[in-house]
C-alpha cells in the first residue's frame, strides 16, 4: 500500500499535485471543527471588510467571517461528496459484481435497469425533488437521491472486470472448495475491482459536488446550510462583484478550482495506474 | 442489415422503457410527496393578495378539480398518462391560462439550438485535437493545450460561465451578456434578427464549449495513445501504409467507438449545464423556464418541463446510439 503511494508520488507528477491540492483543501475544511463562530449565524462580524490580519479572507455582506464560513462550507461539501460516493459505490459494486459473476437473466435484468438509469437526466429529477420537498430537503436526503443516480456507469465498469474474473482459475478453486456466491464476490473478486472503485470514487465526488453547486447557485437547496454552492448563491444575490466585494467571489472560486483540480488529477492518475501499459511507459521501463 | 434492424429494435424498446420510467418517476415524486400542490398554490396566492375565506375555499375546490388530486392515486396516474399522450398538462400558473406545453414549445428551440451547436463544436474540436495530441505526443503546442484542458475541465459549469460573464460584461464589454436577442430587433426572418441571435449566443455557447472540450480532448488523447501502440498499427507502419491512412482509418476510427458511447452518456450532463448557462446569461430557454416555474410554484409547468426534457434527452441518446453500429461493425454482427 505505502510502496504504491511512494511510486505514485515519485513517478506521477499529476498524482503528487492532486494529492497536495486535496490535502490543502482537506486541512482547510478540517479547521472548521475548531471554528470560534457558528457558520449559520449572520451579522456577527463587521460586513464588507476586505482581507486583513483580523479577517484573513475578509467578511461578506451578511456579516460573516469568510475564513470560517468557507471552511465550514468546504467541510459540508466534502462530506456531502464522500457520502454520495460511498453510497453509490456500494450500489455499483453490488450490481456490477453480481451481474458479472452470476450472469444469465440476473445480468440481463440488472443491465437493463442500469441502462435506464444511465439515460435518465438527473437534473430535472433533482429540481423536481426540491420543488416538492422545499426546505424539508437536507443534505443527506439530497445525497441519498444523488447516490441512487450515481452508480450505473461505474457498475458497468465493475461488471466488465467481474466478467473476466469469472473464468479465472482461482474462482473455480473457490467454487469447488464450497465457497458461497456471496463469499466469492466479497473475498475473491472485490479486491480486484478496488482500484476502479477508488478512481471512480473521486470522479463521483466531482460529479456530486458539482451538481450540488449547480443546484445551490439556483437556490434549489437549503440555503442556510453553508456549502460551496450556497456561498456562491449568497455572493451572487448580494451582487458581490458589482458592489466591489471581490474577495467574496474570488477566494471561493480559487478554492473550488483547487478542490476540483485536485480530485480530478487524483482520479486520472489512478486511472493511469490501473492500466499497466501507461504506467510502465511513465516509469521509463 | 438485419443485424442493424435488430439493434435498432432493441434500442427502441430501451428508449420507450427509459421514457416510461423517467416520466413515472416524475409523477411519483410529485404525487407521493407530503406536499399538496393545491395548498402550495393557495399559499402563494393568499400571501400576495387579500382573499376572503370563501374565495380561498372556492379556489381550493377549483384547483383540486383541475389537478385531480381528490381521486385515488392509480386513477390519477392513468389520467396523467392519457393527458400526457394528448400533449396536455394543464394551464401554466405563471402565464395563466397559456397551456404549460405551449410555453415549453416556445422555449424548446432556444435550448435545442444552443445545446446541439455547442455539443457538436465541443465534440469535434475536442476529439480532433485530442487525436492529434495522441498521435504526435511530442508536439509542444498540443502538450500546452493538454495542460490548459486539464486545468479547465474539472471546474463546475457555473464558475466558468460566471468568469466569462465578469470578463465580457465588466472588463471588455464587447459581447452581449444577457437575453436571446437585442431588445430593438423585431423577431422575424431577417438578417438583423438572425445576427442578433448569433451574437447573443456566443457567450453561452462559449462557456459550454470551454467546459466540455477538455473531457473529449483528454479522453481521445488517452485512447489514441493506446491504439497507436497496438500491434496492427505497428504492422501497418512496417507494411508501408500511408501515415494519413493509418491515422484516419486505423487509429482514429477505432478510438472513436468509445467516444461515441461517451457522447450518449454525456448528453444528460450537458443538459444540466445548459440550465445553468441559461440562468447566468438570462437566455430564454427550457432552463430559465424551469427555474421560473420552480420559483413561482408552477406545478404543471415544472411537470411539463421535466417530462419534455427527459423525453428529449432520452431521444438524443437514442440517436447517438444509432450511430454506434455504423462505426463499429461488431455491434451490427451481434
Amino acid at each position: 500500500m505505502f510502496s504504491i503511494l511512494r511510486d505514485l508520488i515519485r513517478y506521477n507528477i499529476e498524482f503528487a499535485i492532486g494529492l497536495a491540492l486535496v490535502a490543502i483543501v482537506t486541512i482547510f475544511a478540517a479547521l472548521s471543527f475548531f471554528s470560534p463562530v457558528d457558520p449559520t449565524l449572520i451579522y456577527v462580524a463587521i460586513p464588507d471588510q476586505p482581507p486583513s490580519a483580523q479577517y484573513w479572507f475578509g467578511t461578506n455582506s451578511r456579516g460573516q467571517d469568510l475564513f470560517w464560513q468557507l471552511s465550514a462550507a468546504f467541510r459540508n461539501s466534502l462530506i456531502f461528496g464522500i457520502t454520495v460516493a460511498v453510497l453509490s459505490r456500494i450500489i455499483s459494486i453490488a450490481v456490477g459484481l453480481a451481474s458479472g459473476y452470476i450472469g444469465g437473466w440476473v445480468d440481463r435484468v440488472l443491465m437493463f435497469v442500469n441502462d435506464i438509469f444511465v439515460a435518465i437526466p438527473i437534473f430535472p429529477i433533482l429540481v423536481l425533488f426540491y420543488f416538492v420537498l422545499r426546505n424539508n430537503m437536507d443534505s443527506f436526503t439530497l445525497a441519498l437521491i444523488m447516490a441512487c443516480f450515481g452508480w450505473p456507469f461505474d457498475a458497468r465498469l465493475i461488471r466488465s472486470v467481474a466478467l473476466g474474473l469469472k473464468h479465472r482459475e482461482f474462482t473455480r478453486h473457490a467454487v469447488f472448495a464450497g465457497m458461497s456466491t456471496r463469499k466469492v464476490l466479497l473475498e475473491e473478486h472485490l479486491p480486484y475491482v478496488m482500484p476502479i472503485v477508488f478512481s471512480t470514487f473521486m470522479n463521483n465526488m466531482l460529479w456530486s459536488i458539482g451538481l450540488e453547486v449547480t443546484l445551490a447557485v439556483l437556490g434549489f437547496t437549503n440555503l442556510n446550510n453553508p456549502t460551496i454552492g450556497t456561498v456562491l448563491y449568497w455572493a451572487n444575490s448580494h451582487s458581490a462583484m458589482v458592489v466591489g466585494v471581490w474577495w467574496w467571489i474570488l477566494i471561493p472560486v480559487i478554492l473550488i478550482v483547487m478542490t476540483f483540480l485536485g480530485l480530478f488529477l487524483l482520479a486520472i492518475s489512478m486511472n493511469e495506474y490501473i492500466d499497466p501499459r501507461s504506467r510502465l511507459r511513465r516509469m521509463g521501463a | 442489415m438485419q443485424g442493424y434492424l435488430w439493434f435498432v429494435g432493441k434500442r427502441l424498446l430501451q428508449l420507450l422503457a427509459v421514457i416510461f420510467c423517467g416520466i413515472s418517476a416524475t409523477f411519483l415524486v410529485t404525487h407521493l410527496s407530503p406536499v399538496d400542490p393545491v395548498e402550495q398554490v393557495l399559499g402563494r396566492l393568499s400571501a400576495r393578495s387579500n382573499l376572503s375565506p370563501e374565495a380561498i375555499a372556492a379556489t381550493r375546490a377549483a384547483l383540486t378539480e383541475m389537478y385531480g388530486t381528490g381521486q385515488p392515486i392509480l386513477q390519477q396516474y392513468f389520467n396523467f398518462w392519457t393527458r400526457l399522450l394528448r400533449g396536455d398538462l394543464g394551464p401554466s400558473l405563471l402565464a395563466f391560462p397559456t397551456p404549460a406545453m405551449d410555453l415549453v414549445g416556445r422555449a424548446m428551440p432556444w435550448t435545442l439550438g444552443l445545446l446541439v451547436t455547442s455539443t457538436l463544436i465541443t465534440f469535434i474540436i475536442g476529439n480532433l485535437l485530442g487525436a492529434l495530441a495522441g498521435y504526435n505526443p511530442d508536439n509542444r503546442f498540443l502538450k500546452a493545450f493538454g495542460l490548459v484542458a486539464m486545468g479547465i475541465q474539472p471546474i463546475p459549469y457555473y464558475v466558468v460561465a460566471f468568469i466569462l460573464l465578469i470578463i465580457f460584461g465588466y472588463f471588455f464589454p464587447i459581447l452581449p451578456v444577457s437575453g436571446g436577442f437585442a431588445m430593438d430587433v423585431r423577431p422575424g426572418l431577417s438578417w438583423q434578427f438572425v445576427g442578433s441571435i448569433l451574437q447573443h449566443s456566443i457567450l453561452p455557447a462559449l462557456s459550454l464549449v470551454l467546459v466540455g472540450f477538455g473531457g473529449w480532448f483528454l479522453g481521445m488523447r488517452a485512447l489514441v495513445s493506446n491504439v497507436v501502440n497496438d500491434d496492427y498499427v505497428t504492422y501497418a507502419e512496417l507494411a508501408g501504409v500511408k501515415r494519413s491512412t493509418i491515422a484516419g482509418g486505423y487509429v482514429i476510427r477505432n478510438a472513436m467507438v468509445p467516444q461515441i458511447t461517451a457522447l450518449a452518456m454525456a448528453i444528460g450532463g450537458v443538459f444540466s449545464g445548459t440550465v445553468i448557462t441559461e440562468q447566468v446569461f438570462n437566455y430564454p430557454g427550457l432552463g430559465s423556464l424551469l427555474i421560473d416555474a420552480v420559483n413561482w410554484g408552477d406545478y404543471s409547468l415544472v411537470l411539463a418541463v421535466s417530462t419534455v426534457s427527459i423525453t428529449a434527452v432520452a431521444g438524443a441518446i437514442f440517436i447517438v446510439d444509432l450511430l454506434h453500429p455504423l462505426l463499429d461493425p461488431r455491434v451490427r454482427a451481434e
